[in-house]
């Protein structure tokens, strides 16, 4: 079954962190997905720029609207994703509390939806 | 479904009520395990009852009632996966492994106490909401009607429903695993499960306002549960959980008046207290203490168990109580284990020593909203003489106290400090 680990962390913390503390825990981050992609757990993922850069695009009534990102005030952001594929909920959990920002920030685990088509 | 009939005194049927209420929820943590999904699996026990409704009368009844059931929810599930797959194709697969599974009969029973292990800790996921856990616990492993759910919490009916609904679907979407988690993992795990039972043990328990027949069936739910689980995975703090239960239960008789009202326990009549009760939970203790390992729930239980071995208030060994509140302190520390203390501390070396501790602990602010801290601090005052303080605090705890018994008490204490 597949899981989209959905990592949240608060942008300010790693602003304010030592250089190499952060690449610290790049480097972490590296050899877990390095780690999980040789053990077949993971399909996919990618870290996403800063929410400053985020745009919000709705459409309404067939006008498109486009804003900035209002994540910035929270508290927490969504910085990046990993998809994986794992055999239930707990071993999805224990990868997920494997990824760096678990520590300090927070990863949501959400199962995927699988459509028949 | 727990009613199966008119009781006219009917063999059979008696037979069949008794084996309802022995086997159907290790028929149904079985019939779980097997068809992987909850709501399958209601609905597969509530098929093969019939069916033995139907069967036993004419044919007997069968010498492993509960493998019987196992194998006739099993093959209604197929029935009836079957029949849904002419709507929807993808369950033909599904009706088709179930089938092809059945070859050996023999391995329909093995796992069994597994499987209601298995139950209780898919029950009490992490994952779910603490609510969810409470509800489902107690709907699937207890039995409980979602009504009697309801009124046990105080809460509408509606509202259990839509939270047992909920953590059904997210057992099924988010694929939370129908067992008992790894050896890794246990310690953490089981710490839920015994929150859960224990939860569930205390609202029957501290709500002696309503004393219904309902909450009263959480404690012996509970420790019902608290059994299974010592049987399944007896470490220290199964244990302990269940020798906590037993003590307190052991006391029921005592702490009330037939109004009603409130007895505290160095005030309530002793010979009250259920021996066959205090004599399995003090075996547990004995137990505990020869493993040497102590947690929460044990200490919580010595504590009890000191309790429930002293002929009198007067003759307790307070000394001991004081020192086992020490090791919980540093076992789970919290405000409330050190109310306790403290007041195992006035027994021990008289109100001063207690009040200070009290004083002391209400100035760091975190009891501040909690009743029983101002009553015990107003009790200390009262003991000392200090009446205008001890009117105050027991002022405090009245607004605090939502319990009509508990208020019942406080306004008699105020009554006779006005005497």
């Amino acid at each position: 079954m597949k899981y989209a680990c959905l990592i949240y962390d608060d942008e300010k913390l790693f602003d304010a962190m030592p250089k190499d503390e952060v690449d610290a825990i790049l480097g972490e981050y590296f050899a877990l997905s390095d780690e999980l992609g040789q053990s077949g757990h993971l399909l996919g993922g990618e870290a996403l720029m800063p929410v400053s850069s985020a745009t919000v695009v709705r459409v309404r009534h067939g006008r498109t609207s486009t804003t900035d990102g209002p994540y910035v005030e929270t508290k927490e952001q969504l910085g990046g994703f990993f998809l994986i594929e794992a055999r239930d909920l707990d071993e999805a959990i224990r990868i997920a509390a494997r990824i760096p920002s678990a520590r300090f920030g927070s990863v949501e685990v959400r199962p995927v939806m699988e459509f028949e088509r | 479904m727990s009613d199966l009939g008119d009781r006219s005194g009917d063999p059979v049927r008696d037979r069949l009520d008794a084996v309802y209420r022995l086997e159907s929820r290790r028929v149904l943590a079985t019939l779980i395990r097997l068809l992987g999904d909850f709501d399958l699996a209601e609905e597969a026990l509530h098929d093969a009852f019939r069916a033995a409704i139907e069967q036993w009368p004419q044919q007997g009844i069968p010498e492993q009632p509960r493998a019987w059931l196992v194998s006739a929810g099993r093959f209604k599930a197929i029935d009836s996966l079957r029949r849904r797959s002419r709507f929807d194709a993808s369950l033909t697969q599904i009706a088709e492994r179930l089938y092809s599974d059945l070859g050996d009969g023999a391995a329909l029973d093995e796992d069994v106490e597994d499987d209601r292990l298995r139950l209780i800790f898919t029950c009490c996921h992490p994952a779910l909401s603490a609510d969810a856990q409470v509800a489902l616990t107690l709907r699937e492993v207890c039995d409980l009607t979602t009504e009697e759910i309801a009124r046990a919490f105080l809460i509408p009916a509606p509202t259990v429903a839509q939270r047992i609904v909920r953590a059904k679907s997210k057992i099924r979407q988010a694929r939370i695993p129908y067992q008992v988690p790894s050896r890794e993992e246990l310690p953490q795990r089981i710490d839920n499960v015994l929150q859960v039972i224990y939860l569930v043990f205390n609202e029957g328990y501290v709500a002696t306002s309503g004393e219904s027949l309902t909450r009263h069936d959480l404690c012996c739910e509970a420790t019902r549960l608290g059994r299974l689980l010592v049987e399944l995975l007896p470490d220290p703090e199964t244990l302990g959980l269940l020798a906590l239960m037993l003590l307190h239960e052991s006391r029921r008789p005592a702490r009330a008046t037939t109004g009603g009202d409130l007895v505290l326990l160095a005030e309530q009549d002793r010979s009250l207290w259920d021996r066959r009760l205090i004599a399995e939970g003090l075996a547990l203790v004995q137990r505990i203490r020869a493993s040497r390992r102590f947690g929460p729930y044990s200490l919580q239980a010595s504590i009890a168990a000191v309790h429930a071995a002293s002929a009198s208030a007067a003759q307790t060994d307070w000394a001991q109580i004081v020192a086992i509140y020490e090791l919980l302190l540093r076992a789970d520390p919290s405000p409330v284990v050190e109310l306790n203390r403290a007041a195992a501390v006035a027994m021990r070396d008289g109100p001063a020593a207690g009040l200070a501790l009290v004083e002391a602990l209400l100035a760091r602010g975190e009891l501040l909203q909690y009743p029983l801290a101002h009553s015990a601090h107003a009790d200390l005052c009262r003991r000392l003489g200090r009446t205008e303080q001890a009117r105050a605090s027991y002022l405090r705890a009245l607004e605090l106290t939502q319990q009509a018994p508990q208020r019942r008490f406080i306004e008699r204490r105020l009554g006779e400090l006005e005497g």
